[in-house]
């Protein structure tokens, strides 16, 4: 069995529920992304303390008609895409959220 | 003439633009002078003043280099540069410095750079976008260069207020969003209206062979919208800011596409 892996949303990104899909920015280069349905799902139950399989399993099959194996290699494609853009954080141990402080208003 | 002799020896003038005026101080009476021909119709005379920026102007001469702008923040204030000036401003002191050519097309970025930087912070922003009051309301026509902005300017029929056919400068007021005329122009080379009126409807413009309206929702919306963001500043926060700017925007403001045919009949869809 492969080992745990756990994925949280960066900080350094901005996020929007829009209808089924969610609109995602990174505030490093401001570069758009649109997630659909079934990702919004996983970006939403990206916490840093919830394993990957869990998520698929828990929330992505309990919604969706598709069995753990696919769904499990669908969701590794994509966190391992959206990691590349620098949008989620992957790691074998849970990952701690930092609190953001936000700066003096002008 | 009194009034002609004190404005040749003023050293500063306040420019207000949706509703913040900003005191700009500068050693030359000229270039002071460009600024109130420049800015006519958005010089004030209030005393109360948000922010002052002090103007350096670069010696006759001097040769721009030729560099995208780049504002970033550091150590509690924000650096503005590009090849034509170099500006700094500390909102907590509400003071900035400007090093610049006498161009004022120099100060003109500096301004709008400044004015993202504070409508970011209320839910506001500049968006490239032509924009004109038609009975009491608003309407923005957002697009990248050469997709009609000053067209429909120059088509808008005499009932119609232009606020501006580059740069439209939008404001959020509670969950009202309006949008206030600014001296930013483009081919039309006037400024607008200094006049506010709420927005009543975004249209993406796109030019066809048919003129069209149709809704556009979601991500798509948000999407046309940040793409015409004025977008200076690569800082995280700010980008935070602009996109939920954008986002609160679409959620409360129709967008649609208007597909149109460069000829006034294009302005009986827009009521």
């Amino acid at each position: 069995m492969s080992e745990k892996r756990y994925v949280a949303r960066s900080t350094a990104i901005a996020s929007r529920v829009l209808g089924d899909e969610t609109m995602v920015m990174s505030a490093t280069d401001s570069t758009l992304f649109t997630l659909d349905e079934v990702a919004t799902v996983i970006w939403e139950a990206a916490d840093g303390a919830t394993p990957l399989e869990e998520i698929v399993t828990k929330k992505v099959c309990a919604q969706y008609d598709i069995t753990p194996e696919v769904a499990l290699k669908d969701a590794e494609v994509l966190v391992e895409q959206l990691a590349k853009h620098g949008l989620l954080l992957l790691s074998d141990k849970p990952i701690a959220q930092p609190a953001s402080l936000p700066r003096e208003t002008p | 003439m009194p009034g002609v002799m004190a404005a040749a020896q003023r050293s500063d003038v306040v420019v207000e633009i949706g509703g913040l005026p900003i005191r700009l101080r500068c050693d030359d009476p000229a270039f002071i002078r460009l600024i109130i021909e420049r800015y006519a119709g958005y010089v004030s005379s209030s005393n109360d003043t948000g922010f002052e920026f002090d103007i350096e102007l670069a010696p006759p001469g001097a040769e721009p280099r030729d560099e995208d702008v780049r504002v970033t923040w550091d150590s509690g204030r924000w650096l503005m540069e590009r090849g034509d000036f170099r500006a700094e401003w500390n909102p907590s002191a509400s003071r900035g410095r400007i090093q610049q050519t006498s161009n004022p097309y120099s100060l003109d970025s500096v301004l709008r750079i400044v004015h993202t930087l504070l409508l970011a912070r209320k839910g506001g922003f500049l968006v490239h976008a032509s924009s004109a009051i038609r009975n009491g309301r608003a309407f923005l026509f957002p697009g990248v260069s050469g997709a009609g902005k000053t067209t429909m300017a120059r088509l808008a029929p005499p009932d119609a207020t232009l606020l501006t056919d580059e740069i439209s400068y939008v404001t959020r007021q509670d969950d009202r969003y309006f949008a206030v005329g600014t001296p930013f122009f483009g081919e039309l080379a006037h400024a607008g209206e200094n006049l506010r009126a709420p927005i009543e409807a975004l249209y993406l413009l796109a030019k066809g062979s048919e003129n069209k309206i149709e809704p556009v929702a979601g991500t798509d919306a948000v999407r046309g919208l940040l793409g015409n963001i004025l977008f200076f500043a690569r800082d995280a926060e700010f980008v935070k800011l602009v996109f939920d700017a954008a986002c609160d925007f679409v959620s409360r403001v129709p967008v649609r596409r208007l597909t149109f045919v460069p000829d006034s009949r294009v302005w009986e869809l827009i009521v």
